[in-house]
Protein backbone atom coordinates (compact mmCIF):
# COMPACT_ATOMS: atom_id res chain seq x y z
CA UNK A 1 0.00 0.00 0.00
CA UNK A 2 2.45 2.69 1.21
CA UNK A 3 4.74 1.24 -1.50
CA UNK A 4 2.14 1.79 -4.33
CA UNK A 5 1.46 5.34 -2.82
CA UNK A 6 5.06 5.69 -2.77
CA UNK A 7 5.12 5.25 -6.72
CA UNK A 8 2.36 7.34 -7.79
CA UNK A 9 3.09 10.48 -5.06
CA UNK A 10 3.52 12.43 -8.42
CA UNK A 11 -0.31 12.18 -9.08
CA UNK A 12 -1.66 12.00 -5.63
CA UNK A 13 -0.31 15.17 -4.04
CA UNK A 14 -1.93 17.44 -6.74
CA UNK A 15 -5.02 15.49 -6.96
CA UNK A 16 -6.90 16.80 -3.72
CA UNK A 17 -5.90 20.34 -5.48
CA UNK A 18 -7.07 19.81 -8.22
CA UNK A 19 -10.30 18.02 -7.49
CA UNK A 20 -11.00 20.79 -5.53
CA UNK A 21 -10.74 23.45 -8.30
CA UNK A 22 -12.70 21.42 -10.79
CA UNK A 23 -15.36 20.92 -8.27
CA UNK A 24 -15.52 24.67 -7.14
CA UNK A 25 -14.43 26.55 -10.23
CA UNK A 26 -14.46 24.23 -13.48
CA UNK A 27 -17.58 22.46 -13.15
CA UNK A 28 -19.38 26.16 -11.47
CA UNK A 29 -18.41 27.91 -14.93
CA UNK A 30 -19.73 24.52 -17.21
CA UNK A 31 -22.55 25.74 -15.00
CA UNK A 32 -22.53 28.95 -16.25
CA UNK A 33 -21.92 28.48 -19.38
CA UNK A 34 -25.00 26.15 -19.64
CA UNK A 35 -27.31 28.66 -17.89
CA UNK A 36 -26.07 31.01 -20.31
CA UNK A 37 -28.26 29.11 -23.62
CA UNK A 38 -31.61 29.30 -20.38
CA UNK A 39 -33.73 31.48 -20.02
CA UNK A 40 -34.43 31.13 -16.12
CA UNK A 41 -35.25 33.90 -13.09
CA UNK A 42 -34.45 31.04 -10.16
CA UNK A 43 -38.07 30.53 -9.06
CA UNK A 44 -38.58 27.06 -8.35
CA UNK A 45 -42.02 26.69 -10.16
CA UNK A 46 -40.27 27.16 -13.43
CA UNK A 47 -37.86 25.39 -14.43
CA UNK A 48 -34.82 26.48 -16.92
CA UNK A 49 -36.30 27.11 -20.22
CA UNK A 50 -33.81 26.18 -23.39
CA UNK A 51 -33.70 29.38 -25.47
CA UNK A 52 -30.23 28.62 -27.64
CA UNK A 53 -28.47 31.58 -28.40
CA UNK A 54 -31.40 34.50 -27.69
CA UNK A 55 -29.37 35.51 -24.23
CA UNK A 56 -26.25 36.32 -26.60
CA UNK A 57 -28.80 38.15 -29.21
CA UNK A 58 -30.19 39.68 -26.08
CA UNK A 59 -26.83 40.61 -24.59
CA UNK A 60 -25.36 41.78 -27.86
CA UNK A 61 -28.66 44.56 -28.93
CA UNK A 62 -28.42 45.59 -25.34
CA UNK A 63 -27.11 49.12 -25.21
CA UNK A 64 -25.98 48.75 -21.53
CA UNK A 65 -23.46 46.07 -21.97
CA UNK A 66 -21.96 47.78 -25.27
CA UNK A 67 -21.38 50.65 -22.78
CA UNK A 68 -20.71 48.46 -19.62
CA UNK A 69 -17.80 47.05 -22.68
CA UNK A 70 -16.62 50.04 -23.18
CA UNK A 71 -16.50 51.56 -19.70
CA UNK A 72 -14.46 48.16 -18.94
CA UNK A 73 -11.62 48.80 -20.93
CA UNK A 74 -11.82 52.85 -21.13
CA UNK A 75 -10.72 52.11 -16.81
CA UNK A 76 -8.70 49.19 -17.67
CA UNK A 77 -5.78 50.77 -19.84
CA UNK A 78 -6.16 54.44 -18.71
CA UNK A 79 -5.72 53.28 -15.16
CA UNK A 80 -3.02 50.93 -16.09
CA UNK A 81 -1.52 52.88 -18.46
CA UNK A 82 -0.52 56.27 -15.66
CA UNK A 83 0.53 54.08 -13.16
CA UNK A 84 2.76 52.07 -15.27
CA UNK A 85 4.55 55.60 -15.98
CA UNK A 86 4.33 56.38 -12.51
CA UNK A 87 5.64 53.14 -10.97
CA UNK A 88 8.80 53.17 -12.92
CA UNK A 89 9.57 56.74 -12.48
CA UNK A 90 8.88 56.17 -7.98
CA UNK A 91 10.78 52.69 -8.57
CA UNK A 92 13.57 54.93 -10.07
CA UNK A 93 13.40 57.62 -7.19
CA UNK A 94 13.40 54.74 -4.48
CA UNK A 95 16.15 53.37 -5.86
CA UNK A 96 18.49 56.35 -4.91
CA UNK A 97 19.81 56.62 -1.78
CA UNK A 98 17.64 58.11 0.95
CA UNK A 99 16.88 58.43 4.55
CA UNK A 100 14.58 55.41 6.02
CA UNK A 101 14.60 53.04 2.88
CA UNK A 102 13.32 50.29 4.74
CA UNK A 103 10.28 51.44 6.37
CA UNK A 104 9.80 53.94 3.50
CA UNK A 105 9.18 50.70 1.08
CA UNK A 106 7.08 49.16 3.57
CA UNK A 107 4.52 52.36 4.22
CA UNK A 108 4.39 51.86 0.39
CA UNK A 109 2.99 48.45 0.61
CA UNK A 110 -0.50 50.10 2.82
CA UNK A 111 -2.44 50.65 -0.52
CA UNK A 112 -2.08 47.53 -1.97
CA UNK A 113 -2.28 45.28 1.17
CA UNK A 114 -5.27 47.55 3.00
CA UNK A 115 -8.86 46.10 2.58
CA UNK A 116 -10.58 47.02 -1.25
CA UNK A 117 -14.31 48.09 0.79
CA UNK A 118 -12.28 49.90 2.98
CA UNK A 119 -10.37 51.96 0.63
CA UNK A 120 -13.45 52.57 -1.16
CA UNK A 121 -15.15 54.13 1.09
CA UNK A 122 -12.44 56.53 2.40
CA UNK A 123 -12.11 57.43 -1.07
CA UNK A 124 -16.36 58.11 -0.54
CA UNK A 125 -15.30 60.51 2.02
CA UNK A 126 -12.39 62.15 0.45
CA UNK A 127 -14.82 62.98 -2.61
CA UNK A 128 -17.89 63.93 -0.19
CA UNK A 129 -18.68 67.29 -2.48
CA UNK A 130 -19.65 69.45 0.64
CA UNK A 131 -17.45 68.00 3.42
CA UNK A 132 -14.56 65.62 1.69
CA UNK A 133 -10.37 67.08 1.51
CA UNK A 134 -10.64 66.33 -2.23
CA UNK A 135 -12.77 69.79 -2.50
CA UNK A 136 -11.16 71.46 -0.22
CA UNK A 137 -8.26 70.98 -1.90
CA UNK A 138 -9.51 72.21 -4.77
CA UNK A 139 -10.70 75.20 -2.94
CA UNK A 140 -7.10 76.34 -1.75
CA UNK A 141 -6.10 76.17 -5.12
CA UNK A 142 -8.74 78.46 -6.03
CA UNK A 143 -10.21 76.08 -8.95
CA UNK A 144 -13.51 74.88 -8.60
CA UNK A 145 -15.43 72.22 -6.13
CA UNK A 146 -16.56 68.96 -8.53
CA UNK A 147 -18.68 66.23 -7.83
CA UNK A 148 -16.77 63.42 -8.62
CA UNK A 149 -18.15 60.37 -7.74
CA UNK A 150 -21.64 62.05 -8.41
CA UNK A 151 -21.00 63.22 -11.53
CA UNK A 152 -21.31 60.85 -14.97
CA UNK A 153 -18.38 62.68 -16.65
CA UNK A 154 -16.24 62.44 -13.47
CA UNK A 155 -16.81 58.97 -11.95
CA UNK A 156 -14.10 56.96 -14.23
CA UNK A 157 -11.38 59.59 -13.82
CA UNK A 158 -12.47 59.82 -10.23
CA UNK A 159 -11.89 55.64 -10.51
CA UNK A 160 -8.82 55.91 -12.23
CA UNK A 161 -7.21 58.10 -9.33
CA UNK A 162 -8.24 54.92 -7.18
CA UNK A 163 -6.47 52.32 -9.22
CA UNK A 164 -3.46 54.75 -9.46
CA UNK A 165 -3.23 55.74 -5.63
CA UNK A 166 -3.79 52.12 -4.90
CA UNK A 167 -1.69 49.51 -7.67
CA UNK A 168 1.50 52.14 -8.64
CA UNK A 169 3.26 51.04 -5.47
CA UNK A 170 3.06 47.57 -7.02
CA UNK A 171 4.14 48.42 -10.35
CA UNK A 172 7.20 50.41 -8.30
CA UNK A 173 8.43 47.86 -6.14
CA UNK A 174 8.58 45.03 -8.58
CA UNK A 175 10.83 47.38 -11.23
CA UNK A 176 12.53 48.07 -8.09
CA UNK A 177 13.37 44.75 -7.58
CA UNK A 178 14.14 44.38 -11.26
CA UNK A 179 16.28 47.58 -10.48
CA UNK A 180 18.31 46.15 -8.13
CA UNK A 181 19.33 43.26 -10.12
CA UNK A 182 20.35 44.91 -12.78
CA UNK A 183 23.75 44.10 -14.49
CA UNK A 184 26.70 46.80 -13.50
CA UNK A 185 28.76 46.40 -16.24
CA UNK A 186 26.66 48.01 -19.36
CA UNK A 187 26.71 51.60 -16.96
CA UNK A 188 30.27 51.38 -16.92
CA UNK A 189 31.11 50.88 -20.31
CA UNK A 190 28.18 53.52 -20.87
CA UNK A 191 30.00 55.64 -18.18
CA UNK A 192 33.65 55.58 -20.02
CA UNK A 193 31.67 56.73 -23.33
CA UNK A 194 30.16 59.65 -21.76
CA UNK A 195 26.58 59.31 -22.01
CA UNK A 196 24.60 61.43 -20.15
CA UNK A 197 22.01 60.76 -17.50
CA UNK A 198 19.05 60.73 -19.97
CA UNK A 199 20.99 58.63 -22.63
CA UNK A 200 22.11 55.88 -19.80
CA UNK A 201 18.07 55.38 -18.80
CA UNK A 202 17.10 55.28 -22.16
CA UNK A 203 19.49 53.34 -23.90
CA UNK A 204 20.54 50.83 -21.29
CA UNK A 205 18.01 50.64 -18.53
CA UNK A 206 14.48 50.91 -20.01
CA UNK A 207 15.84 48.16 -22.37
CA UNK A 208 16.92 45.87 -19.46
CA UNK A 209 14.35 46.47 -17.82
CA UNK A 210 11.67 45.78 -19.95
CA UNK A 211 10.86 41.88 -19.41
CA UNK A 212 10.53 43.34 -16.05
CA UNK A 213 7.89 46.34 -16.48
CA UNK A 214 6.38 43.87 -19.22
CA UNK A 215 4.95 40.79 -16.20
CA UNK A 216 4.35 44.11 -14.20
CA UNK A 217 1.97 45.18 -16.66
CA UNK A 218 0.31 42.13 -18.11
CA UNK A 219 -0.43 41.05 -14.05
CA UNK A 220 -2.13 44.37 -13.71
CA UNK A 221 -4.20 44.56 -16.94
CA UNK A 222 -5.39 41.07 -15.93
CA UNK A 223 -6.54 42.52 -12.42
CA UNK A 224 -7.68 45.70 -13.59
CA UNK A 225 -10.28 44.08 -15.97
CA UNK A 226 -11.82 42.22 -13.00
CA UNK A 227 -11.67 45.49 -10.46
CA UNK A 228 -15.01 44.48 -8.43
CA UNK A 229 -14.78 45.68 -4.91
CA UNK A 230 -13.48 49.54 -5.29
CA UNK A 231 -16.03 49.99 -8.09
CA UNK A 232 -18.98 48.57 -6.16
CA UNK A 233 -17.96 50.13 -2.84
CA UNK A 234 -18.13 54.16 -4.13
CA UNK A 235 -20.41 53.97 -6.44
CA UNK A 236 -22.31 50.93 -7.48
CA UNK A 237 -21.94 51.39 -10.98
CA UNK A 238 -23.37 55.10 -10.67
CA UNK A 239 -24.21 57.28 -11.17
CA UNK A 240 -26.90 55.76 -13.04
CA UNK A 241 -24.77 53.61 -15.30
CA UNK A 242 -21.82 55.58 -15.95
CA UNK A 243 -19.24 53.66 -13.62
CA UNK A 244 -21.01 49.97 -14.75
CA UNK A 245 -18.40 47.56 -15.76
CA UNK A 246 -18.59 44.05 -16.75
CA UNK A 247 -18.33 42.88 -13.82
CA UNK A 248 -20.58 45.30 -12.17
CA UNK A 249 -23.51 44.90 -15.01
CA UNK A 250 -22.98 40.89 -14.46
CA UNK A 251 -23.70 41.55 -10.63
CA UNK A 252 -26.47 43.59 -11.18
CA UNK A 253 -27.86 41.60 -13.89
CA UNK A 254 -27.76 38.12 -11.52
CA UNK A 255 -27.65 39.33 -8.32
CA UNK A 256 -30.49 41.85 -8.50
CA UNK A 257 -32.59 41.33 -11.72
CA UNK A 258 -32.25 37.99 -11.45
CA UNK A 259 -32.03 37.85 -14.97
CA UNK A 260 -29.40 34.13 -14.79
CA UNK A 261 -29.74 33.18 -18.12
CA UNK A 262 -28.56 36.95 -19.78
CA UNK A 263 -26.20 37.53 -16.96
CA UNK A 264 -24.52 34.12 -17.38
CA UNK A 265 -24.03 35.01 -21.12
CA UNK A 266 -22.44 38.06 -20.23
CA UNK A 267 -20.26 36.28 -17.63
CA UNK A 268 -19.44 34.14 -20.33
CA UNK A 269 -18.31 36.73 -22.63
CA UNK A 270 -16.07 38.70 -19.93
CA UNK A 271 -14.89 35.01 -18.89
CA UNK A 272 -13.67 34.71 -22.33
CA UNK A 273 -12.24 38.40 -22.88
CA UNK A 274 -9.92 37.74 -19.50
CA UNK A 275 -8.81 34.12 -20.70
CA UNK A 276 -8.19 35.81 -24.54
CA UNK A 277 -5.72 38.45 -22.91
CA UNK A 278 -4.38 35.78 -20.35
CA UNK A 279 -3.49 33.39 -23.15
CA UNK A 280 -1.96 36.51 -24.57
CA UNK A 281 -0.29 36.82 -21.59
CA UNK A 282 1.62 33.49 -21.29
CA UNK A 283 2.15 33.61 -25.07
CA UNK A 284 3.76 37.07 -25.08
CA UNK A 285 5.21 36.10 -21.40
CA UNK A 286 7.25 33.26 -23.46
CA UNK A 287 8.36 35.32 -25.99
CA UNK A 288 10.27 37.79 -23.97
CA UNK A 289 11.20 34.88 -21.65
CA UNK A 290 9.99 36.62 -18.53
CA UNK A 291 7.92 34.71 -15.85
CA UNK A 292 4.65 35.92 -13.83
CA UNK B 1 31.45 66.37 0.46
CA UNK B 2 28.28 68.50 1.47
CA UNK B 3 26.92 68.49 -2.23
CA UNK B 4 26.59 64.79 -1.51
CA UNK B 5 25.14 65.12 1.57
CA UNK B 6 22.41 68.03 -0.27
CA UNK B 7 21.34 65.41 -2.90
CA UNK B 8 20.72 62.70 -0.04
CA UNK B 9 18.42 65.35 1.98
CA UNK B 10 17.10 66.61 -1.35
CA UNK B 11 16.68 62.91 -2.56
CA UNK B 12 14.83 62.15 0.88
CA UNK B 13 12.46 64.70 1.13
CA UNK B 14 11.36 64.12 -2.24
CA UNK B 15 10.57 60.73 -1.30
CA UNK B 16 8.87 61.85 1.73
CA UNK B 17 6.39 64.06 0.01
CA UNK B 18 5.39 61.40 -2.35
CA UNK B 19 5.13 58.81 0.03
CA UNK B 20 2.86 61.41 2.07
CA UNK B 21 0.21 61.16 -1.18
CA UNK B 22 0.31 57.57 -0.84
CA UNK B 23 -0.32 57.48 3.19
CA UNK B 24 -2.54 60.96 3.49
CA UNK B 25 -5.66 58.51 2.72
CA UNK B 26 -4.97 56.46 5.62
CA UNK B 27 -4.07 59.41 8.18
CA UNK B 28 -7.63 61.01 6.60
CA UNK B 29 -9.08 57.88 7.35
CA UNK B 30 -7.58 57.84 10.83
CA UNK B 31 -8.05 61.51 11.65
CA UNK B 32 -11.64 61.20 10.52
CA UNK B 33 -12.43 58.05 13.10
CA UNK B 34 -11.57 60.53 15.92
CA UNK B 35 -14.10 62.92 14.72
CA UNK B 36 -17.35 63.63 15.91
CA UNK B 37 -19.92 63.72 13.09
CA UNK B 38 -20.19 67.59 13.67
CA UNK B 39 -16.42 67.82 13.33
CA UNK B 40 -16.36 65.82 10.07
CA UNK B 41 -19.55 68.04 8.95
CA UNK B 42 -17.41 71.42 9.47
CA UNK B 43 -14.44 71.71 7.11
CA UNK B 44 -13.59 75.19 8.28
CA UNK B 45 -11.22 74.16 10.81
CA UNK B 46 -9.56 70.13 9.41
CA UNK B 47 -7.81 69.64 12.05
CA UNK B 48 -10.09 70.32 15.37
CA UNK B 49 -10.60 67.28 17.01
CA UNK B 50 -11.27 66.32 20.66
CA UNK B 51 -10.19 63.01 20.48
CA UNK B 52 -12.72 60.35 21.45
CA UNK B 53 -13.27 57.01 21.17
CA UNK B 54 -16.66 57.06 20.88
CA UNK B 55 -16.88 55.96 17.12
CA UNK B 56 -14.48 53.39 18.05
CA UNK B 57 -17.18 52.13 21.23
CA UNK B 58 -20.01 52.85 18.96
CA UNK B 59 -18.73 50.24 16.55
CA UNK B 60 -18.27 47.60 19.27
CA UNK B 61 -21.81 48.65 20.95
CA UNK B 62 -24.45 49.51 18.61
CA UNK B 63 -23.21 47.76 15.52
CA UNK B 64 -21.89 44.22 17.63
CA UNK B 65 -18.50 44.49 15.32
CA UNK B 66 -16.73 41.77 17.68
CA UNK B 67 -19.04 39.10 15.43
CA UNK B 68 -17.94 40.05 12.17
CA UNK B 69 -14.43 40.44 13.02
CA UNK B 70 -14.83 36.96 15.08
CA UNK B 71 -16.36 35.62 11.17
CA UNK B 72 -13.55 37.30 9.15
CA UNK B 73 -10.88 35.62 11.47
CA UNK B 74 -12.81 32.04 11.37
CA UNK B 75 -13.10 32.19 8.31
CA UNK B 76 -9.59 33.71 7.31
CA UNK B 77 -7.85 31.00 9.74
CA UNK B 78 -9.78 28.27 8.36
CA UNK B 79 -9.40 28.98 4.35
CA UNK B 80 -5.57 29.08 4.85
CA UNK B 81 -5.40 26.33 6.55
CA UNK B 82 -7.44 24.10 4.29
CA UNK B 83 -5.79 25.86 1.34
CA UNK B 84 -2.25 24.85 2.85
CA UNK B 85 -3.43 21.28 3.37
CA UNK B 86 -4.21 21.11 -0.32
CA UNK B 87 -1.84 23.19 -1.73
CA UNK B 88 1.21 22.96 -0.07
CA UNK B 89 1.22 19.02 -1.19
CA UNK B 90 0.47 20.24 -5.05
CA UNK B 91 3.28 22.97 -4.93
CA UNK B 92 5.95 20.55 -3.62
CA UNK B 93 4.76 17.71 -6.72
CA UNK B 94 4.71 20.51 -9.40
CA UNK B 95 8.31 21.71 -8.42
CA UNK B 96 9.93 18.03 -7.66
CA UNK B 97 8.09 16.64 -10.90
CA UNK B 98 8.22 19.97 -12.79
CA UNK B 99 4.61 19.47 -13.68
CA UNK B 100 4.22 22.79 -15.50
CA UNK B 101 1.11 21.96 -16.79
CA UNK B 102 -0.48 21.41 -13.33
CA UNK B 103 1.15 24.46 -12.25
CA UNK B 104 -0.67 26.71 -15.24
CA UNK B 105 -4.31 25.16 -13.98
CA UNK B 106 -3.41 26.69 -10.94
CA UNK B 107 -2.33 29.87 -12.70
CA UNK B 108 -6.03 29.75 -14.89
CA UNK B 109 -7.60 29.98 -11.07
CA UNK B 110 -5.80 32.55 -10.12
CA UNK B 111 -6.81 34.50 -13.21
CA UNK B 112 -10.47 33.69 -14.25
CA UNK B 113 -12.70 36.28 -12.76
CA UNK B 114 -14.50 34.95 -9.52
CA UNK B 115 -17.83 36.25 -10.68
CA UNK B 116 -18.03 33.87 -13.81
CA UNK B 117 -18.70 31.26 -11.20
CA UNK B 118 -20.97 33.01 -8.58
CA UNK B 119 -24.56 32.42 -9.88
CA UNK B 120 -23.77 28.76 -9.79
CA UNK B 121 -22.24 29.06 -6.41
CA UNK B 122 -25.68 30.74 -4.98
CA UNK B 123 -27.70 28.12 -6.67
CA UNK B 124 -25.57 24.84 -5.52
CA UNK B 125 -24.98 26.55 -2.05
CA UNK B 126 -28.91 27.42 -1.41
CA UNK B 127 -29.59 24.15 -3.12
CA UNK B 128 -27.73 22.08 -0.29
CA UNK B 129 -29.04 25.15 2.57
CA UNK B 130 -25.20 25.69 2.73
CA UNK B 131 -25.69 29.64 2.34
CA UNK B 132 -24.58 31.50 5.82
CA UNK B 133 -23.01 28.77 6.68
CA UNK B 134 -19.23 28.92 7.73
CA UNK B 135 -18.58 26.04 5.29
CA UNK B 136 -19.95 27.04 2.31
CA UNK B 137 -17.50 31.14 2.74
CA UNK B 138 -14.39 28.74 3.54
CA UNK B 139 -14.57 26.77 0.98
CA UNK B 140 -14.96 29.73 -1.34
CA UNK B 141 -12.54 31.61 0.29
CA UNK B 142 -9.79 28.30 -0.94
CA UNK B 143 -10.42 29.19 -4.30
CA UNK B 144 -8.67 32.64 -3.08
CA UNK B 145 -6.22 31.01 -0.59
CA UNK B 146 -4.94 27.79 -2.26
CA UNK B 147 -3.74 29.49 -5.72
CA UNK B 148 -1.36 32.05 -3.41
CA UNK B 149 0.18 29.49 -1.52
CA UNK B 150 0.98 27.33 -4.34
CA UNK B 151 2.24 30.34 -6.13
CA UNK B 152 4.39 31.33 -3.41
CA UNK B 153 5.68 27.41 -2.93
CA UNK B 154 6.24 26.28 -5.97
CA UNK B 155 9.55 28.67 -6.15
CA UNK B 156 10.27 28.14 -2.49
CA UNK B 157 10.61 24.56 -2.80
CA UNK B 158 12.54 24.44 -6.05
CA UNK B 159 15.30 26.38 -4.77
CA UNK B 160 15.78 23.99 -1.96
CA UNK B 161 18.84 21.29 -2.52
CA UNK B 162 17.59 17.99 -4.42
CA UNK B 163 20.01 16.19 -1.65
CA UNK B 164 17.94 17.09 1.47
CA UNK B 165 15.12 14.78 -0.11
CA UNK B 166 17.85 12.42 -1.23
CA UNK B 167 19.35 11.95 2.15
CA UNK B 168 15.89 11.17 4.06
CA UNK B 169 15.22 8.76 0.67
CA UNK B 170 18.86 6.66 1.84
CA UNK B 171 17.79 6.93 5.57
CA UNK B 172 14.70 5.01 4.55
CA UNK B 173 12.12 7.83 4.45
CA UNK B 174 9.25 7.71 1.65
CA UNK B 175 8.57 10.32 -0.41
CA UNK B 176 5.46 11.30 2.10
CA UNK B 177 7.59 11.18 5.27
CA UNK B 178 10.75 13.02 3.61
CA UNK B 179 7.91 15.88 3.24
CA UNK B 180 6.95 15.55 6.35
CA UNK B 181 9.82 15.19 8.61
CA UNK B 182 12.58 17.38 6.11
CA UNK B 183 10.60 19.48 3.68
CA UNK B 184 7.98 20.68 5.19
CA UNK B 185 9.56 22.07 8.98
CA UNK B 186 13.03 23.57 6.84
CA UNK B 187 10.02 25.24 4.92
CA UNK B 188 9.17 27.65 7.64
CA UNK B 189 9.34 31.40 6.00
CA UNK B 190 8.19 29.77 2.83
CA UNK B 191 4.97 28.64 4.23
CA UNK B 192 4.68 32.06 6.54
CA UNK B 193 4.94 33.97 3.77
CA UNK B 194 2.12 31.84 1.78
CA UNK B 195 0.10 31.89 4.88
CA UNK B 196 0.22 35.40 5.36
CA UNK B 197 -0.69 36.46 1.39
CA UNK B 198 -3.44 33.72 1.98
CA UNK B 199 -4.92 35.49 5.10
CA UNK B 200 -4.87 38.54 3.86
CA UNK B 201 -6.49 38.13 0.72
CA UNK B 202 -9.67 35.92 2.93
CA UNK B 203 -9.63 38.79 5.35
CA UNK B 204 -10.21 41.68 2.37
CA UNK B 205 -12.56 39.55 0.27
CA UNK B 206 -15.58 41.08 -0.32
CA UNK B 207 -17.41 39.62 -3.69
CA UNK B 208 -17.66 35.79 -2.23
CA UNK B 209 -18.51 36.59 1.04
CA UNK B 210 -21.42 39.78 -0.91
CA UNK B 211 -23.52 36.59 -1.84
CA UNK B 212 -22.42 33.68 0.47
CA UNK B 213 -22.58 35.05 4.02
CA UNK B 214 -25.68 36.33 5.83
CA UNK B 215 -26.81 37.48 9.04
CA UNK B 216 -24.34 35.04 11.01
CA UNK B 217 -21.92 34.88 9.37
CA UNK B 218 -21.16 38.05 7.74
CA UNK B 219 -17.77 39.34 7.08
CA UNK B 220 -16.37 42.55 8.27
CA UNK B 221 -15.94 43.67 4.28
CA UNK B 222 -19.54 43.31 4.02
CA UNK B 223 -21.01 44.55 7.50
CA UNK B 224 -18.83 47.93 7.01
CA UNK B 225 -20.19 47.67 3.53
CA UNK B 226 -23.42 48.25 5.11
CA UNK B 227 -22.96 51.32 6.94
CA UNK B 228 -23.51 52.79 3.90
CA UNK B 229 -27.20 52.38 3.76
CA UNK B 230 -27.68 54.09 6.28
CA UNK B 231 -29.88 57.26 6.00
CA UNK B 232 -27.24 60.37 7.04
CA UNK B 233 -23.74 58.35 6.53
CA UNK B 234 -21.71 58.39 9.68
CA UNK B 235 -18.87 58.77 8.93
CA UNK B 236 -17.03 58.45 12.40
CA UNK B 237 -18.51 55.18 12.87
CA UNK B 238 -17.67 54.24 8.90
CA UNK B 239 -14.13 55.69 9.51
CA UNK B 240 -13.43 53.61 12.99
CA UNK B 241 -14.92 50.44 11.21
CA UNK B 242 -12.41 50.83 8.48
CA UNK B 243 -9.45 51.74 10.63
CA UNK B 244 -10.78 48.63 12.33
CA UNK B 245 -10.51 46.24 9.50
CA UNK B 246 -7.35 47.32 8.01
CA UNK B 247 -5.77 47.75 10.88
CA UNK B 248 -4.17 44.14 11.27
CA UNK B 249 -3.37 43.74 7.29
CA UNK B 250 -0.92 47.19 7.86
CA UNK B 251 0.52 45.41 11.10
CA UNK B 252 1.37 42.36 9.53
CA UNK B 253 2.96 44.43 6.53
CA UNK B 254 4.55 46.14 8.52
CA UNK B 255 6.69 43.43 10.24
CA UNK B 256 6.71 41.54 7.58
CA UNK B 257 7.52 43.96 4.72
CA UNK B 258 9.71 41.45 3.49
CA UNK B 259 8.28 38.37 2.93
CA UNK B 260 4.51 39.96 1.67
CA UNK B 261 6.94 42.26 -1.53
CA UNK B 262 8.40 38.55 -2.27
CA UNK B 263 5.13 37.37 -2.24
CA UNK B 264 3.24 39.58 -3.94
CA UNK B 265 5.50 40.09 -6.42
CA UNK B 266 6.92 36.66 -6.44
CA UNK B 267 8.64 35.62 -9.89
CA UNK B 268 7.52 38.85 -11.80
CA UNK B 269 11.58 39.95 -11.80
CA UNK B 270 13.35 35.88 -12.26
CA UNK B 271 13.31 36.93 -16.29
Amino acid sequence: MSYWFDKHVKWIYPLPAVLFVALMMVFPIGYTFWLSFNEWSMSNVAPPLWVAFENYKELFADELFRQSLWTTFYFTFIAVAVQTVLGVLLALLLNAHFIGKGIVKTLFLLPMVATPVAIGLVWVLIYEPNVGVANIFLQVMGLPAQEWLASPDLVLPSLIIIDVWEWTPMIALIVLAGLVSLPKDPYEAAIVDGANRFQIFWKITLPLLQPTIYSAVLLRLIDALKTFDIIYATTQGGPGTSSQTLNIYGYVLGFQYFQLGKASALLMVFFAIVLALSILVIFLRKKVGVSI
Amino acid sequence: MIKKRMKLIFMSLAVYLILFIFIAPFLWMVLASFKTQQQILDTSNLLAITPSFSNFVNVFTQYEFMGFIGNSFLVAVASTFLGLLLGLPAAYSIAKYKQNGLGLLILVARIVPGISFLIPWFIIFSKLELIDTYTALTLSHVLVTMPFIIWVMIPFFESLPGELEESARIDGCTTTGALIRIILPISGPGIITASILAFIFSWNNFMFSLILAGENTKTLPIAIFNFLSYSEINWGGLMAASVIITLPVLIIALFMQRYIIAGMTGGAVKG
